[in-house]
C-alpha cells in the first residue's frame, strides 16, 4: 500500500511538473504571440499613416471619390451604349495583340526554362557544378521588373509587341524556371540511369527520361503562368509598349468625350481575364489529376 | 472452354488499346511541336519582325552600354560672351566650381585650355577656335568667323567621323568627341566608372581615397563646422545632388511599404470574406455564391484598372498603389484562403468541441492553427511577388522607385542612374526572396 501511495504521490507531482511546464510554455507562446500581434498593428497603422502623408491626396478626400471616375465611365458609356459592339470590334486587333505577348512570352520562357530548370536540378544537371550558377541566374531574372526590360527595350527596338515580348519571357523564364526545378526535383530518376546504361546522351536522358514524368506539372505552371502574363502584357502595353493597355492609356488620357472607349477596353480587358482564367483553370485539374 | 475466346479477346482490346495509346501520344509528340512552330511563324508576320530589324537602332544600344558604365565631362567655351566651364554629364550640378580643374585639362591663359583625351587623342580651345588631333591623321581646326563655321583638315578633305555644315562641326574621336556651334565650342571626355558617387564637387571629401577618408574620419580636427567628421561624411553621400541617395533610398522605402501595407491589407479583409465563402463554414448558400463572385470579379478586374480607378481618385503615392494592391489580391487570398479552409480536417475541430468549445473556440483552436501554416506561406509569397509589382504600379500612379526608374528611362540619358536603380530594384526583390523564404521555413516548419 505504501508502495502505491509513494506512486501515486511521484505520479501527481509529476503531473504537476508537466502541467506547469506546460502552462509556463504556453503563457510564454502567448506573450509572442501578443507582441507579434503588436508590432504588427503597430506596423500597419504607422505605414498607412506614412503612406498616406506621401501620398499627392488624402486617404479620407480619396475615399468619397473612389466612385466619381467609374461612376462617369459608367454614366457616358450607358448614354453611348449603342457604340460599344463596334468599339469592342475596334479594339479586337489589340487585344489579341495583348493575347499573342502573353502566350509568346510563356512559350519563349518556358522553353527557357525547361532548359535552366534542367541545368539546376540536383542528380539531373549537365554540369552539376554550374548548379549555383543557374539558380542565382534565374534569381536574378525573377528579380527584374518586366516594365524595365521594356522601356530598355523600347529605346532600343522602338514601340511594338516585341519590347514587351522579350520583357515578360525574361521573367517568365525566372520564374517558371525555378517552379520546374521543383517538380524535377521529385521526378524518378530510375528511367535516367536506365537511358545512361544504354549509353544515352544527357539531352536524350531528358528528353525521354524526365519529361515524360515531368510534363503534366510543367504544362500546369505553363498555364498558371499564362493568366499571369495576359495581366502583365496588359500593364506593360498601358506603359508604352503595344496591345490593348495602350490603346486604353489613349482613351484614358484623353478623358471625357472617349469613356465609352475605355468603357469597351474595361469589358474586354475583364472578360478575357475571365476565359482564361476558368479555362486555365480547367486544364490545370485536368492535367494535374484533380477531379 | 469459354474462357479462353474471353481472355484472347481481352488481350486483343488490351493490344488495340495500348497501340491506339501509343498512336496518339506519337501524333501528340509530332503535333505539339510542330504547331508552337506554326505559332511562331504567323507571330513572325504579327509582330513585324523584319519591320523591326530596320526600326531597331543600333546606335541608341551603344550610347545605353556606354552610358551605364561611364561618364563624360564637358568642357565649355561660350562663344558668344568668353569663359570656359567644366561639368560633369554637362550638369549643373555637376559644375566644377571656380579655380578648380578635372585632372586632363591643362588651362591655357584667359580663354584657352588643353584637354588630354583617350587613345593619345588631344583638343585644344583657344578663344573661338577648336583644334583636335588624331594621331593616325592630324590636327583638325574649327573656327568661328562671324556667323560661319569654317574646318580645316589637314587633306583638306571630310573624313565620315566628321559631320560639318555651316551651323554646326561635330567631330567622334576614338577617344572623345567635340562639337561647335554658333553658341559654344565643346569637348567631351570619356571616364570610367559613376562619377560623383559618393562626393558632389562642393563636397570637401571629393576626390579623397576611402584611407584618406577613414583617417579623416577618426582624426579630431574638423573640416566642416559645427560637425563631427563622420558626420559630415555621411551628410555629404546622403545629400548627394547628383545621384540623390536619399530619394532613392526613400522611394525603395516607398515601393517596400506598398507591397506590404497592400499584402498584409489584403491578407486581413480577405480571411473573414474567406470564411463566408467556405462551404464548411457558411451554410448559406446564396451568401457563399455572392461572395465567390466579388472574388471573381475583383479578380477579374485587373490590378492594371483598379491601379487606374484609384489613382484617379487618390492622387499620386504609395497610399494608391497600397491599395491597389490591397484590392487586387484581396481577390486571390480570398479564393486560395476559401480553398485552404474548405480542406481543413474536421477531427480537430470535433476534439476542440467535445471539450465543450463555444463556435468561437473551435475557429480559434480547432481551425486557425491548421490554416496558419497555408495561409501565411501564400501571404509570404506574395509580400514578395508583389514588392516588384509595386515598381510597376509605382510607375502608373507616381510613386516608389518605379516612378525614379521612369523618370530617368525617359530622359534617355542618365543611364547610369538606369542602372544603379534596376540594381538596386534587383537586390531589394531577390533580398525579399531570401526573407520570405526564410521567413516560411522558419514559421512554418518550426526549423
Amino acid at each position: 500500500m505504501a508502495e502505491i501511495s509513494t506512486g501515486q504521490a511521484v505520479g501527481a507531482q509529476r503531473t504537476a511538473e508537466i502541467q506547469d511546464a506546460y502552462m509556463a510554455m504556453t503563457r510564454t507562446k502567448q506573450m509572442y504571440g501578443g507582441i507579434m500581434l503588436v508590432v504588427f498593428i503597430a506596423l500597419m497603422v504607422s505605414g498607412f499613416m506614412l503612406a498616406d502623408s506621401r501620398n499627392a491626396g488624402g486617404f479620407w478626400d480619396g475615399i468619397l471619390n473612389v466612385f466619381q471616375f467609374p461612376g462617369e465611365v459608367v454614366a457616358e458609356a450607358s448614354e453611348k451604349i449603342a457604340n460599344l459592339p463596334a468599339l469592342m470590334v475596334q479594339f479586337f486587333p489589340s487585344l489579341l495583340e495583348t493575347i499573342n505577348i502573353a502566350a509568346a512570352s510563356t512559350l519563349v520562357g518556358g522553353l527557357v526554362a525547361i532548359v535552366l530548370s534542367l541545368l539546376s536540378t540536383r542528380g539531373l544537371a549537365r554540369f552539376p557544378k554550374a548548379i549555383g550558377l543557374f539558380r542565382r541566374m534565374m534569381d536574378v531574372m525573377r528579380a527584374v521588373p518586366e516594365i524595365v526590360i521594356a522601356l530598355i527595350l523600347i529605346f532600343i527596338l522602338g514601340g511594338g509587341p516585341v519590347p514587351a515580348m522579350i520583357a515578360i519571357a525574361f521573367h517568365t523564364a525566372g520564374a517558371l524556371g525555378k517552379l520546374f526545378s521543383e517538380v524535377n526535383e521529385n521526378a524518378d530518376l530510375k528511367p535516367v540511369e536506365g537511358l545512361s546504361s544504354v549509353g544515352a546522351n544527357w539531352s536524350q536522358r531528358m528528353l525521354l527520361g524526365v519529361v515524360p514524368q515531368v510534363a503534366p506539372n510543367w504544362l500546369s505552371y505553363a498555364l498558371l503562368r499564362f493568366e499571369i502574363n495576359i495581366r502583365a502584357s496588359a500593364i506593360l502595353g498601358f506603359v508604352g509598349s503595344g496591345g490593348i493597355g495602350y490603346d486604353l492609356k489613349n482613351a484614358f488620357s484623353w478623358g471625357q468625350g472617349r469613356y465609352d472607349e475605355v468603357a469597351a477596353i474595361f469589358i474586354l480587358l475583364f472578360l478575357t481575364i475571365v476565359f482564361f482564367d476558368q479555362v486555365s483553370g480547367h486544364y490545370r485539374n485536368k492535367l494535374v489529376g484533380k477531379a | 472452354m469459354t474462357a479462353t475466346p474471353d481472355v484472347a479477346s481481352a488481350a486483343v482490346d488490351l493490344r488495340s488499346g495500348a497501340a491506339d495509346l501509343i498512336a496518339r501520344k506519337r501524333m501528340i509528340a509530332f503535333a505539339a511541336p510542330l504547331l508552337v512552330l506554326v505559332y511562331f511563324g504567323y507571330l513572325f508576320f504579327a509582330f513585324d519582325i523584319p519591320g523591326l530589324v530596320d526600326r531597331a537602332r543600333m546606335d541608341n544600344a551603344a550610347i545605353l552600354v556606354a552610358d551605364s558604365y561611364s561618364y563624360k565631362t564637358h568642357v565649355t567655351h561660350d562663344n558668344r560672351n568668353g569663359g570656359l566651364s567644366y561639368a560633369v554629364e554637362g550638369e549643373n550640378k555637376g559644375t566644377y566650381p571656380e579655380g578648380m580643374y578635372p585632372d586632363f585639362v591643362t588651362p591655357q591663359g584667359d580663354d584657352g585650355v588643353e584637354v588630354r583625351l583617350g587613345a593619345g587623342e588631344m583638343a585644344e580651345i583657344d578663344g573661338s577656335t577648336l583644334r583636335y588631333l588624331r594621331p593616325d591623321y592630324g590636327w583638325v581646326t574649327v573656327t568661328l568667323e562671324g556667323r560661319d563655321i569654317r574646318l580645316e583638315t589637314p587633306d583638306g578633305e571630310v573624313p565620315d567621323w566628321i559631320s560639318a555644315s555651316s551651323s554646326r562641326v561635330s567631330i567622334t574621336g576614338a577617344g572623345g568627341r567635340a562639337a561647335v556651334t554658333r553658341a559654344r565650342s565643346e569637348v567631351f571626355r570619356y571616364s570610367f566608372g559613376w562619377e560623383l558617387f559618393w562626393f558632389t564637387l562642393d563636397s570637401p571629401f571629393y576626390g579623397k581615397t576611402p584611407g584618406e577618408l577613414a583617417a579623416l574620419a577618426l582624426s579630431g580636427d574638423r573640416v566642416v563646422d559645427g560637425m563631427s567628421n563622420l558626420s559630415a561624411i555621411v551628410h555629404d553621400v546622403w545629400n548627394n545632388r547628383m545621384w540623390r541617395h536619399k530619394d532613392v533610398l526613400w522611394a525603395l522605402f516607398e515601393t517596400l511599404l506598398m507591397a506590404f501595407l497592400g499584402t498584409m491589407g489584403a491578407a486581413i479583409v480577405a480571411l473573414p470574406l474567406a470564411f463566408a465563402a467556405a462551404r464548411n463554414f457558411n451554410r448559406l448558400k446564396s451568401i457563399r455564391f455572392a461572395v465567390r463572385r466579388v472574388f471573381d470579379f475583383v479578380r477579374g478586374v485587373d490590378g492594371l484598372i483598379w491601379t487606374i480607378i484609384l489613382s484617379r481618385a487618390f492622387g499620386p503615392g504609395p497610399m494608391t498603389g497600397a491599395l491597389a494592391i490591397l484590392i487586387t489580391d484581396t481577390g486571390s487570398f480570398g479564393k486560395m484562403f476559401s480553398e485552404a479552409l474548405e480542406n481543413v480536417d474536421d477531427k480537430q475541430i470535433d476534439g476542440v468541441a467535445s471539450t465543450g468549445a463555444k463556435p468561437l473556440q473551435r475557429y480559434r483552436f480547432g481551425v486557425i492553427p491548421q490554416v496558419t501554416p497555408v495561409l501565411l506561406s501564400q501571404v509570404l509569397y506574395y509580400f514578395e511577388s508583389n514588392t516588384r509589382s509595386a515598381t510597376v504600379i509605382g510607375a502608373i500612379t507616381g510613386g516608389g522607385i518605379g516612378l525614379l526608374l521612369t523618370q530617368a528611362m525617359i530622359t534617355q540619358k542618365d543611364w547610369e542612374e538606369v542602372s544603379y536603380y534596376i540594381i538596386l530594384v534587383v537586390l531589394m526583390v531577390i533580398s525579399m526572396d531570401y526573407l520570405s523564404g526564410w521567413l516560411r521555413r522558419k514559421l512554418i516548419k518550426g526549423e
